[in-house]
């Protein structure tokens, strides 16, 4: 297996992108992403969308964009794994460049989210859940989470405040980041009052319904040193599931995929918790930060809501976590996301996250 | 000797009061109160109608017969307010009970006493030997006309029996009906809400057919008022039972147990089947009860029965009928209630 | 949204709650499964989960999913039955601030949604107070 390093990163800004359509978005995304690499060609690319189905009535994306890119004939895969796609993107490319079956890998997930209503989006995304024995009932993915939170808040008592504490030290990384889609500081008030969506989860809990794109370039550590690029190099990948009913789970405040794919990154890695300095990780709701701080063994269980109370977690603290603002001010178009946390993380270990620093 | 061997009742626990429908009509409360001896009526949550209460009233039933459902060979609902026009209701309520797939259903309308004739019909199957358990059942979610004197009392509710031949809890002693063609209340195919002829709607419909069906199944039986100990008599109103109990020369203390209608409203094809849950959970072995239906259009279906020393077993396993009407009452607003019943709805 | 076959496929767990069961390991499936997940057994036995538990998780849904637009607010919850099983159900018949872990609930056949003004009712189990 081949030691793999990020060689180049592309990502606009998020938001309501009324003017460009699947296809602008993803090509102008990617295209920063190869411009950056200074690559004339790529061998293979992996795209990330969740539903293009049901927001633009497209499937059938990897060809497209291919097509588009103007990189047709290479092979081109759409990896599906709801809000995963973007990470799984990213291994599935590290899988093919470490195993020499590929050299310059484009790694990348779009998704054009505002060509739908409120309710079609809802539906939309609730698709990533059990369609016959949850969404049957009525039950949307914030409900999902408000139900994981309730159960939080019982078990290890979690207050409505510490979940709030989440979106504030989110918005106020996003708003240092010029490509977030909100970025504008909140206050604790600000969310606890904001308009109710599943209690006790309000609208400032959850991430947004974003359009955008992020891709990155792949390849040998070895080329990338000949082609004199810094080394961001992918030391560890994980990946796991899990039942998606969260009914049919043996504890609702858990991860259990999140932990499993987790242990086997840090396995590979050969690290530990404590020995990472910076997590971008998947805060679709204030709730789910704190479950993953858990599940990644950032802090013991339960004991979450306590540490980004205390502000560890801000950029300045023991364990930065979302420097980029998070899904929560940064967007969430589904299946970008795993790639722009990557592409935050390139840029902290590179220096070059400005203001976010850390 | 066939009867009852199961019985159950369901009430949604919406309620709106007299005064609160009045308020918005600009009626009189007080005098529609005293006219039509009603207080409130229930109302069905968005998610009830008539097939959600017959499953419950159903299952109540099987839990006071303790049968195995897959033995019910017939399933009969009677009801006005069908949720398909065309689609049985029958099947999805064979379906919950899990009596399918040897089982027949149709379902029965006639105005409020579709539930009654599916009665008939279901002790029949049994009698004759060709069903070993039917059941019958009697419910509705009746609408009136935003204004009309009808949605005063138009409410929901169910009730259910199940027919057999052992482990009886009341024998069916004598059947009969009485019906002519009488257009007093109708509504027409693509109609929201029914009409009605007013004040035709009681003597010669309502009260010549209650007495009809009355003194015909007394004549057959060879009995009398004073030979039993309640009689339960279609409830359109509160008055009206009262009033043709007297003519047909039974008392107040006869009629009260099964009067649900003051709290209840008109449940239509539930009417008098929940007159008559009501009165089972009073009724002591050996009491003789008379039940007279009356349905629009016009008919009555009359039964005697007669209750077992079986009452006393079963009547604790299934919720009684007037602790479900007592039970966990929510009061509407009207602006609630016509969104329930939708009789306002948001733009498509 | 449900296609009629997709709905009538499901009935017998919608309208009866019928489940399957690993005798190795004890262990109750609903909905049913073929494959036991905890040891791998493919012989699994009809049964029918528990009609009464108790409430695990709730919460109110306020900006609801296309089918349930006219319905919201309403409350759905997780509910662990008498016989170990989790499911996730509506909780109706109570006032939402009556709504706690802990709760008491049972299970009643209601009318889960209408798939538009012509198409087909779809009906299921919800979950009430059980007092």
């Amino acid at each position: 297996m081949r030691d793999v390093a990020v060689i180049g990163i592309g990502m606009t800004k998020w938001g309501e992108l009324w003017e460009k359509s699947l296809r602008d978005i993803y090509v102008e995304t990617a295209l920063l992403a190869i411009d950056d690499a200074g690559v004339d060609h790529i061998d293979s690319m992996y795209v990330g969308s969740m539903s293009s189905g049901i927001f633009v009535g497209q499937e059938h994306i990897a060809s497209l964009l291919a097509d588009y890119l103007g990189c047709a004939p290479v092979p081109s895969t759409r990896v599906e794994t709801a809000c995963a796609s973007g990470g799984l993107a990213l291994r599935l490319g590290f899988m093919e460049v470490a195993s020499g079956m590929s050299d310059i890998v484009l790694v990348s997930g779009v998704e054009k989210m505002t060509d739908v209503g409120g309710d079609k989006a809802t539906y939309a995304l609730g698709t990533a859940a059990d369609q016959e024995y949850e969404c049957y009932h009525g039950i949307t993915f914030p409900g999902l989470y408000a139900l994981m939170a309730v159960a939080h808040m019982n078990k290890y008592g979690t207050t409505r405040e510490q979940l709030a504490e989440v979106a504030v030290k989110n918005h106020r990384n996003g708003s240092k980041n010029p490509l977030a889609q909100f970025p504008f500081e909140v206050t604790v008030e600000d969310v606890i009052n904001s308009v109710k969506i599943a209690d006790p989860l309000r609208i400032l809990d959850c991430s947004p319904i974003t359009d955008g794109a992020a891709a990155a370039i792949i390849c040998p550590v070895e080329m990338a040193k000949k082609l004199n690029k810094p080394v961001v190099k992918v030391i560890g990948s994980g990946h796991a599931t899990d039942a998606i009913a969260i009914s049919q789970r043996k504890d609702m405040t858990w991860l259990e995929a999140t932990y499993r794919a987790g242990k086997s990154a840090y396995e590979m890695a050969q690290k530990k918790p404590k020995d990472i300095d910076v997590f971008e990780v998947h805060d679709c709701f204030t709730i789910a930060e704190l479950c993953v701080m858990e599940a990644l063994g950032i802090v013991e269980k339960g004991k979450s809501g306590e540490a980004v109370e205390k502000g560890r977690t801000a950029i300045d603290g023991d364990m930065p976590v979302n420097p980029s603002g998070g899904l929560k001010s940064k967007g969430h178009p589904v299946r970008a996301t795993g790639i722009a946390q990557a592409v935050e993380i390139v840029k902290q270990l590179s220096g070059e996250s400005e203001e976010r620093q850390v | 000797m066939e009867g009852i061997v199961g019985y159950g009742a369901y009430i949604p626990r919406n309620r709106i009061k007299v005064e609160e429908i009045a308020k918005v009509w600009g009626a009189d409360a007080p005098s529609y109160k005293k006219g039509l001896m009603l207080e409130e009526k229930s109302v069905p949550s968005p998610d009830q109608d008539t097939i959600t209460m017959a499953v419950e009233a159903s299952k109540n039933a099987l839990k006071r017969a303790e049968i195995d459902p897959i033995d019910i060979g017939a399933v009969y609902i009677g009801s006005e307010s069908h949720p398909y026009a065309v689609k049985p209701s029958g099947t999805i309520l064979a379906e919950a009970l899990g009596s399918t797939p040897e089982v027949h259903t149709a379902d029965f309308e006639f105005a409020c006493k579709a539930g009654t004739e599916g009665m008939f019909v279901a002790l029949n199957l049994v009698k004759t030997g060709v069903v070993k358990y039917g059941l019958g059942v009697g419910a509705d979610t009746s609408q009136g006309a935003p204004g009309d004197a009808l949605e005063y009392s138009a409410a929901a509710g169910a009730a259910a029996f199940i027919f057999g031949r052992e482990k009886v809890v009341a024998e069916v002693l004598d059947t009969y009906s009485y019906m002519t063609d009488t257009p007093d209340f109708w509504r027409r195919e693509y109609e929201y809400y029914p009409q009605h002829g007013g004040r035709f709607t009681g003597e010669p419909a309502y009260f010549k057919h209650i007495m009809g069906a009355a003194k015909g199944i007394l004549k057959k039986a060879g009995m009398e008022p004073q030979d039993f100990s309640y009689v339960v008599f279609h409830q359109p109103n509160g008055k009206f039972p009262f009033k043709v109990g007297k003519k047909l020369g039974f008392s107040k203390q006869q009629i009260e147990p099964g009067w649900l209608v003051n709290k209840l409203g008109n449940t239509y094809s539930g009417s008098s089947p929940m007159g008559l849950t009501a009165t089972f959970d009073v009724a002591k072995p050996d009491d003789h009860i008379l039940l007279v239906s009356y349905g629009s259009g016009a008919g009555s279906d009359a039964f005697i029965l007669k209750v077992t020393s079986r009452i006393d077993e079963v009547r604790n396993l299934a919720p009684l009928t007037r602790s479900i009407l007592d039970h966990n009452k929510n009061y509407l607003e009207y602006g609630e209630y016509a969104k329930f019943r939708e009789k306002i709805r948001k733009a498509d | 949204m449900s296609t009629p076959s997709r709905y009538w496929r499901e009935v017998p767990q919608r309208y009866r709650l019928e489940a399957n069961k690993c005798e190795k390991c004890n262990k109750k499936f609903f909905p049913p499964r073929l494959i036991c997940p905890e040891c791998g057994n493919r012989e699994l036995v009809k049964t029918k989960i528990a009609e009464k538990g108790k409430i695990i998780s709730h919460t109110i849904i306020r900006v609801p999913p296309s089918q349930y637009k006219d319905q919201a607010p309403y409350a759905v919850g997780v509910v662990e039955m008498d016989d170990g099983v989790n499911v996730m159900g509506q909780i109706v018949d109570c006032d939402f601030e009556d709504l706690e872990v802990g709760m008491r609930v049972k299970i009643e056949f209601r009318k889960l949604f209408s798939q538009g003004h012509s198409g087909i009712l779809c009906y299921g189990y919800k979950f009430v107070p059980d007092s």
